[in-house]
């Protein structure tokens, strides 16, 4: 992982590469964190494909079939992928940890 | 019943906004081609309408997968030229945003501007008579260098605005 790689992921990858652990479509993505998140992200078309195409650039995701025209293309996170989402998710619990902490003890 | 109107918008939203309206007064676009809009009378409200430029011509494989991946999602496509897309949707569906982040609006300002800004450098150099051997100053040009300026401007104010906004939240 490059130093660019360490900072925050949006939401919206955020997402799609936890809805990646495991194979799936652009739309079953789509319905996917709709419902996970009970209708909070809702994915735009755009924000979606724009978001698979780069991280597929990045080597973060692939898509599993080699017929590059197939309807419903699937997806899967990388190895990388999964790597880059468990970078996040220790950030992300630091920092919860660190507003635990300081807000703990101004409270008490 | 069905009308024909022809109208030319430089900016997109704009005309996405017309279209718009003019669902919301019932008439409902099913085809365009240069300036020229067809309508088709139907219930008022019933669609949703979205313009997009796309990063690859729309035979492109990547635009093909996203074209069907619309559709997947109750989108139609009913018009196409060039690199834009024509999409509309049944507003009963519920909501329809193309992009849902910072990211993607600013992605999608940046891809129009990087078309749109290498022609009206192209239409200023040759109307000014800076490039090409036209000395006089050649208006045709000149027009269209300022016709493309003004969306691009527009472009570049929301780009700005939304950039601001991407160092205090995603």
């Amino acid at each position: 992982m490059s130093a660019e790689d360490h900072g925050a992921l949006t939401e919206a990858v955020f997402y799609i590469l936890l809805a990646l652990h495991e194979p799936r479509h652009g739309y079953a993505i789509m319905q996917g964190v709709q419902e996970l998140t009970k209708e909070r992200v809702v994915l735009g078309p755009g924000t979606l494909y724009g978001a698979l195409s780069t991280l597929v650039e990045k080597g973060w995701i692939k898509a599993l079939q080699d017929d590059k025209n197939s309807r419903r293309r699937e997806y899967v996170a990388t190895d990388q992928g999964k790597a880059v989402f468990q970078a996040e998710l220790e950030r992300l619990e630091e920092l919860l940890t660190h507003a635990r902490l300081i807000l703990g003890r101004e409270e008490s | 019943m069905k009308k024909r109107v022809f109208r030319f918008y430089a900016n997109y939203e704009k005309e996405e906004a017309w279209l718009n309206e003019m669902a919301a007064s019932g008439w409902h676009c099913v085809d365009y081609l240069f300036g020229r809009y067809l309508f088709e009378k139907g219930e008022p409200g019933a669609y949703i309408y979205r313009i997009q430029l796309l990063e690859y011509y729309t035979n492109h494989a990547e635009s093909v997968t996203y074209l069907e991946f619309l559709e997947d999602a109750g989108v139609e496509v009913i018009a196409s030229h060039l690199r834009w897309v024509y999409l509309r949707k049944k507003t009963a569906d519920g909501p329809f945003e193309l992009f849902s982040d910072k990211e993607s609006r600013i992605a999608h300002y940046k891809r129009i501007i990087y078309m749109l800004l290498p022609l009206a450098l192209f239409n200023f150099l040759f109307g000014t008579g800076l490039l090409g051997r036209v000395r006089p100053i050649n208006s045709l040009n000149l027009g269209a260098a300022l016709l493309l300026a003004v969306p691009i401007i527009s472009y570049f104010k929301r780009l700005q605005t939304l950039e601001k906004e991407n160092q205090i939240r995603e």
